[in-house]
């Protein structure tokens, strides 16, 4: 028995050592994404991206002479198990920085237990305009908030020349958001707005939203939800033989995926979206593009993930940035280095700049949005 | 007016499948006293046989659905076979406990065959919709809501005309009695339990096509059977039928009226309401208890 114990302890102790051996050698980054739950597809493309910048940035010697090490965790979709997540990561796998966690809700569940223990996040694709500005100095956003994406609409606005738009949104934090912001930059514009439909995250079935659209007399909806439930609604709307120009929000489309799974039926949508993967040339940064994109395609990856891993990719490189720059893998320092860094991203330069009420400021950064047309089943450009 | 016949269209289509959805649960638990968390397994375990021999093997759409009927048969009969029967005479807990787990293994289990990225289903249905009017309705849907129905004449011919539903019906009514006049109990409790698999995943092989197939899509479908078979009442399949399209009108008229965002909150309020009003169900009958 004595023996048996003795033994026990050993293993401990050595599983302890070789544990602390191996976190000395690794610069760890929590990631907490959606890989299972509605938002399965997105998250998942995310993370593939995050991976491309780990090895890329490990492939040529790491940071700080070490390389770094992901640690990835599933949120499932779902905003109480990405709090959690988060809380794991930090006081568990003792990450001193986050990247996450893709839906507003997700991320905004998280925002608390960033305070709690002092520990950055590089958010990467939430839109929702509350996240950068109720006071969060944890939070460093490197994709557009619905209002940014608003205001690049305003352009096209003119050229559309809507008259009366209904809008289907997310029922969540991100769908709503993106309609109060496009509401108003539209108002502004003397557009009338109709309908503000909402769905569950989870719902399959949109006919009764969409038949109450196809009853109202406007020539525009405004989308704003995920690629599963997109390719859902253009199909039910084609079923319903509503005719009315559809524009999605949200930049997380997957065009590529919309065209494979709705087929005609995304004929004549528009979209906004925040990487231009089908003409790197176009991009802010085409080297850095074309290298994604190959290094992509080389994974095995469908190429509709691009839309949404890139931003997995940018967010990764600017924490290391950032772990860089502060020399040392310790929450505070990286903090304090989100502020400096400079890098160029695959959709512009990703700078930090102050929002929300001062003396506890978020880092926002100012991405490009471009708008997109699917025709024949093909991507198309639309100048703004 | 128009609208409100678009909703009506849409509240026919979805309550024929949601009609289906309710029958196998409510099936299993009139005859077995057990309640089956698998329920919304077995549904996507159906679509994703549709998603393998329709686009992995790149067979023909038609010959996928005997196929997944007959996939959900097997493996339900299997579930019964290893889990239920050991656990026969042991607790409703008990049961209802290993179920939950079975449910959260054969979950995991189609994430980490398939991942949790959801598939789409080609079908032979053209893409225009057929237009009557001021409403239009798409082919596959009306397909999928004529199979609906024909599942459903047959499960109501299967339990009403035939010996094995008569050894049915006299095992519901009273199984110890049921045995002693030489009904295979055994036998039954695996029929049942198969048939009521193989209408979920018949459910599933229908709907995965028109929507999209993923690991979970199984979790709303199965709280949507449990509220039509509490609507309906218990082992009542006319129940449950009437209960399906009941929660497709509630679902349709309350987004296209009141408010879509609590669209799938309609069905809770209505059953909270059944559970206040009439607690056996819409459609009980008189039960003897003990």
């Amino acid at each position: 028995m004595t023996r048996t114990l003795g033994l026990v302890g050993t293993i401990a102790l050595a599983t302890a050592l070789c544990g602390g051996a191996v976190q000395a050698q690794t610069i760890k980054i929590g990631v907490n994404e959606p890989l299972t739950g509605a938002f399965a597809a997105s998250g998942t493309y995310v993370v593939n991206g995050a991976k491309i910048a780990a090895d890329e940035i490990n492939a040529k010697g790491g940071i700080l002479g070490k390389k770094i090490e992901l640690v990835i965790e599933d949120n499932k979709s779902n905003p109480t198990e990405a709090a959690a997540v988060a809380e794991k990561l930090i006081t568990s796998d003792k990450v001193p920085v986050l990247m996450g966690a893709w839906g507003s809700s997700l991320t905004l569940a998280v925002m608390p237990k960033l305070m709690e223990y002092e520990t950055p996040m590089v958010v990467e694709t939430s839109s929702s305009g509350k996240i950068t500005t109720t006071g969060n100095p944890f939070i460093f956003r490197i994709s557009p908030p619905s209002a940014v994406e608003a205001a690049a609409f305003k352009g096209i606005v003119d050229k559309l020349a809507p008259k009366k738009v209904d809008f289907l949104v997310i029922n969540n934090d991100w769908g709503r958001g993106t309609a109060e912001d496009f509401s108003k930059m539209m108002k502004e514009k003397g557009i009338t707005i109709g309908l503000v439909e909402t769905m569950d995250q989870g719902a399959q079935d949109m006919s009764a939203q969409l038949s109450k659209i196809k009853g109202s007399d406007s020539e525009t909806v405004i989308v704003t939800t995920a690629v599963d439930q997109l390719t859902l609604i253009f199909k039910q709307a084609a079923a319903l033989g509503l005719k009315k120009r559809i524009i999605t929000t949200g930049g997380s489309q997957n065009p590529d995926q919309i065209i494979a799974q709705a087929g005609a039926a995304a004929n004549g949508t528009m979209h906004l979206t925040t990487f231009l993967p089908w003409f790197p040339d176009k991009t802010p940064n085409p080297e850095a593009t074309n290298y994604f994109i190959t290094e992509w395609k080389k994974r095995g990856f469908e190429f509709a993930g691009c839309t949404e891993s890139f931003r997995g990719y940018d967010g990764i490189r600017t924490a290391a940035a950032a772990i860089e720059k502060a020399g040392k893998a310790e929450p505070a320092a990286i903090k304090a280095a989100l502020w400096d860094i400079n890098i160029k991203g695959l959709n512009g330069n990703i700078v930090f700049r102050k929002s929300g009420p001062e003396g506890k400021e978020s880092g926002q950064s100012q991405p490009n949005v471009y708008l997109i047309e699917i025709n024949d089943g093909k991507v198309e450009m639309k100048t703004l | 007016m128009s609208e409100f016949l678009q909703h009506l269209i849409n509240m026919l289509v979805l309550g024929g499948t949601y009609a289906l959805l309710g029958i196998g649960l409510t099936l299993i638990f009139g005859i077995m006293n057990v309640v089956n968390f698998t329920h919304g397994v077995l549904y996507t375990f159906g679509a994703y046989i549709m998603f393998i021999v329709v686009q992995q093997l790149g067979l023909n759409f038609f010959l996928a659905l005997p196929v997944a009927v007959l996939a959900g048969w097997l493996l339900g009969a299997a579930i019964e076979l290893t889990l239920l029967r050991p656990l026969r005479g042991s607790d409703i807990d008990t049961t209802m406990l290993v179920m939950i787990g079975a449910w959260i293994a054969m979950q995991s289990g189609t994430l980490w065959i398939w991942g949790g990225v959801a598939k789409s289903v080609a079908t032979p249905f053209p893409e225009a919709p057929l237009v009557l009017g001021s409403v239009s309705v798409s082919w596959l849907r009306l397909f999928v809501l004529a199979a609906a129905a024909m599942l459903i004449l047959v499960t109501y011919l299967l339990i009403n005309k035939t010996s094995l539903g008569r050894a049915m019906r006299a095992t519901f009514q009273d199984h110890d009695t049921a045995s002693l006049m030489g009904v295979n109990v055994d036998m039954i409790y695996t029929s049942t339990f198969a048939i009521g698999s193989s209408l979920a995943a018949a459910a599933g092989a229908l709907l995965g096509p028109v929507y999209v197939i993923f690991p979970q899509m199984g979790d709303l479908a199965a709280v949507k059977a449990f509220a039509i078979v509490i609507l309906g009442g218990l082992g009542n399949i006319t129940g449950a039928v009437i209960g399906g399209f009941i929660l497709a009108l509630a679902e349709e008229l309350g987004a296209g009226y009141v408010s879509s965002g609590y669209r799938d909150a309609m069905g809770f309020l209505i059953i909270i309401a059944v559970l206040i009003f009439r607690p056996t169900g819409l459609f009980a009958r008189a039960e003897r208890v003990g």
